[in-house]
């Protein structure tokens, strides 16, 4: 035990010696907390679209200021004619062009309906969709009030609806955790991908191999130091979360921290794997950094929940340990759900760090080729 | 200039000496194009819903079957529990409750306004958002249906009506393939670049080669040419790959110049990787110039708007935006592959970038220093 100790000692004094990198340890996630949470959003604000108002009446006019008022768009240009839509969509300048025919406002009050139309700039689908559903809700909106002028106002069936969970509809409450998500594992699986590597290049290997330290040892002994420091980051990361962006931990905070601890040991185990299958530190660095990266922003359900693509994928990302992290915190965090619900989630995590673990002690060579 | 030729060789050499990453830096995007592209949308359909009917009449019964006749809605559980249904809805099972009150065909027949109860799971609030946007318009539709069926149905049809069209230029079905792939492309060859020339400056410093390079003739301008070279050159390779990808396996679109495409990546690449250059020579390991690249880039990935779009960031991240290379060419890629725009529409950019270009590189041949 001592001799475990020992070595836990020399490799935390590895880690204090860098301090720029210490510096760096702490302050990158916290940063990158602070930027993503204010800047993630899919929704859409103050969306640019230009109108071809051909009519210019007074209702075209309505309409115009009711879109332009709602927050979700604003007017970037007037047009004249078919062509300058090509014009302004092409160059950026507008996301969706609304247009208004020749004598609108006269067919509405003479035939009683109109029509009207919105090209929407398809190359980004996500805003040409929301552009698309928000103009027609608020064309809705002035529908009803014209009908309200008149008596009757339609209106047999009226929902009633409750945001579950998060009644004010805050896009942080989808995306902090997901950034949480993505920073441990990148942050943890960086740190221990390149500490035996490193070991292995700089020759300092050899060392460490004719010492009696068994595998397991080595193993543990160059996790302990980085697991404190990962958990450090955690709680400045999930104070953040809490008292900048407001996100509430509903359930048990004891529950959070374990399961953020299990989470940090399974990606530190995985880095310690890369970096038993990787000869340089830059190879290490190469898998962790490009193998972890892209997946887990696209397929862990961060940005782009899961539920809406193609089935295999619930295979495919069954295989990614954030995806169940992603769960895990927004079921503790949000929902206030207790560990019933997500027992599941993990044992599924725990088995993946042992896995991470045997596999890096039978990777583990004693010996040099 | 023989002298750049020589050392551009030996970067070479150096690069794929490394048997794995001489294959990786190719296979990496190839295969992660083939998996990601396909996945990643944010059209929302099957929404699954938890019914609790307690109605059960005929005119509750066409509300939902018109529910589950739209693409949108996916009627996955019925019960006649309310705790049932939250519990479904907590575990994540169904994403939307809709309660029908028992009396809703009777008060909707007398002309009375009758209220069924929409739980919709909100966490992810543009989506609830836009369910509940779907959902309103269901009932907007169901609304008309009874109305057009009672009596008074005359004073409706002489009630102006404003009809909307909608429609797509550029990507007609709004496939997100097509929004994606030029995306995920251009993340994977800046990591490479990034990365790689970067680590490659540092390990030098980190073993101590670099001490053999000071003592040598060869300036400042041509260290740093030779190692930005190769690694331009692999990261173009690596795009007409993915172009190649895109076009056989996602039918991608091409409608603009393709050497309009080229002439942006390579300046783009020339200011990313002069970031990487400058950013290792003043780390001193590998470890430290990592850390500061991960952060690089994802803060250049998720603010340049490949997938969320700039417009709805606060604007300080909007003006964060002139700094970050990505943000232009993802606003590049995008217009010359799926719009056809031309030099016009895209200069500004192009000028942008070739500034930061020469910004970037400029301060890296400046600070690397050739006394240790």
């Amino acid at each position: 035990m001592k001799r475990f100790s020992g070595f836990v000692w020399k490799e935390f004094l590895h880690i204090f010696r860098d301090f720029r990198t210490l510096i760096i340890l702490f302050g990158i996630p916290a940063a990158q907390i602070l930027i993503f949470g204010f800047v993630v959003s899919t929704d859409i604000k103050d969306a640019r679209v230009a109108f071809l108002d051909l009519s210019k009446d007074d209702v075209s006019r309505k309409i115009t200021d009711k879109i332009c008022s709602s927050g979700f768009f604003s007017k970037t240009d007037e047009l004249f004619s078919y062509d300058d839509a090509d014009k302004v969509m092409k160059s950026g300048k507008a996301r969706a062009v609304i247009i208004f025919a020749e004598n609108f406002g006269l067919t509405l009050i003479s035939e009683g309906k109109a029509s009207m139309s919105i090209i929407a700039d398809g190359s980004e689908p996500n805003s040409a969709t929301l552009i698309t559903s928000y103009a027609s809700a608020i064309v809705a909106d002035f529908n009803r009030e014209l009908a309200m002028a008149g008596e009757n106002t339609g209106v047999l069936v009226q929902p009633e609806v409750r945001m579950f969970y998060n009644p004010e509809l805050k896009g942080h409450f989808m995306f902090v955790p997901g950034v949480i998500t993505l920073i441990l594992i990148l942050i943890c699986a960086l740190m221990t991908s390149i500490t035996i590597t490193r070991e292995k290049e700089f020759g300092t290997m050899e060392v460490l191999l004719v010492s009696p330290l068994k595998p397991l040892q080595i193993i543990l002994g160059k996790v302990t130091p980085y697991f404190l420091l990962s958990f450090i980051n955690v709680i400045i990361i999930l104070l953040l979360s809490w008292f900048v962006f407001d996100l509430p931990v509903k359930g048990s905070l004891l529950l959070l921290l374990a399961e953020s601890m299990l989470y940090i040991l399974m990606s530190l185990s995985l880095g310690i794997l890369i970096s038993t299958v990787s000869d340089t530190m830059q190879q290490a660095i190469f898998i962790s950094f490009l193998g972890l990266m892209l997946p887990t922003i696209l397929l862990s359900g961060f940005i782009f929940p899961i539920e809406n693509m193609p089935e295999v994928y619930d295979y495919v990302s069954a295989v990614l340990p954030p995806r169940y992290f992603v769960v895990i915190i927004k079921s503790i965090m949000i929902k206030g759900t207790g560990f019933g619900y997500i027992w599941k989630e993990t044992l599924i995590l725990t088995v993946m760090t042992v896995i991470f673990i045997g596999l890096s002690i039978k990777n583990f060579k004693l010996r040099l080729q | 200039m023989r002298t750049i030729l020589y050392l551009i060789r030996k970067e070479f050499l150096q690069i794929f000496r490394n048997k794995f990453i001489g294959k990786a830096i190719f296979a990496v995007p190839i295969v992660q194009m083939l998996i990601l592209v396909p996945a990643v949308t944010f059209e929302i359909k099957n929404v699954s819903i938890c019914l609790v009917d307690r109605d059960m009449t005929a005119d509750s019964r066409r509300l939902i079957s018109q529910l589950e006749g739209s693409t949108f809605f996916k009627i996955k559980y019925s019960t006649f529990s309310e705790e049932e249904a939250e519990r479904l809805l907590h575990t994540n099972k169904c994403d939307m409750i809709l309660k029908i009150p028992a009396g809703f065909a009777k008060d909707a027949g007398l002309g009375t306004t009758t209220k069924p109860l929409a739980a919709i799971n909100a966490i992810n609030a543009s989506g609830a958002q836009l369910t509940w946007a779907y959902f309103s318009g269901v009932i907007r539709d169901f609304n008309i249906d009874l109305i057009t069926k009672s009596p008074g149905s005359a004073a409706l049809s002489s009630m102006p009506q404003i009809s909307i069209f909608n429609r797509y230029w550029y990507n007609e079905m709004l496939n997100y393939k097509y929004f994606m792939l030029p995306g995920i492309l251009v993340i994977l060859v800046t990591a490479i670049g990034f990365l790689l020339s970067g680590l490659n400056l540092v390990r030098e410093k980190e073993i101590g080669t670099i001490e053999q390079m000071n003592v040598t003739p060869v300036m400042k301008y041509q260290f740093i040419t030779a190692k930005m070279v190769p690694f331009i050159l692999i990261g173009l390779i690596d795009l007409a790959l993915g172009m190649v990808i895109g076009k056989i396996f996602f039918h991608i679109p091409f409608e603009g110049s393709i050497w309009l495409l080229f002439l942006g990546s390579f300046i783009f690449l020339i200011a990313v990787l002069g970031l990487a250059l400058f950013i290792s020579t003043f780390s001193s390991t590998q470890q430290q110039f990592m850390f500061v690249a991960f952060f690089f880039m994802i803060v250049f990935i998720l603010m340049s708007g490949v997938f969320t779009p700039t417009e709805s960031m606060p604007v300080w991240a909007q003006k964060f935006n002139i700094l970050n290379p990505m943000a232009y060419l993802m606003r590049i890629n995008r217009m010359v592959i799926l719009k056809g725009s031309a030099w016009q529409d895209i200069s500004r950019d192009i000028y942008s970038l070739i500034i930061i270009a020469v910004a970037f590189t400029l301060l890296a041949v400046r600070k690397y220093r050739k006394t240790a």
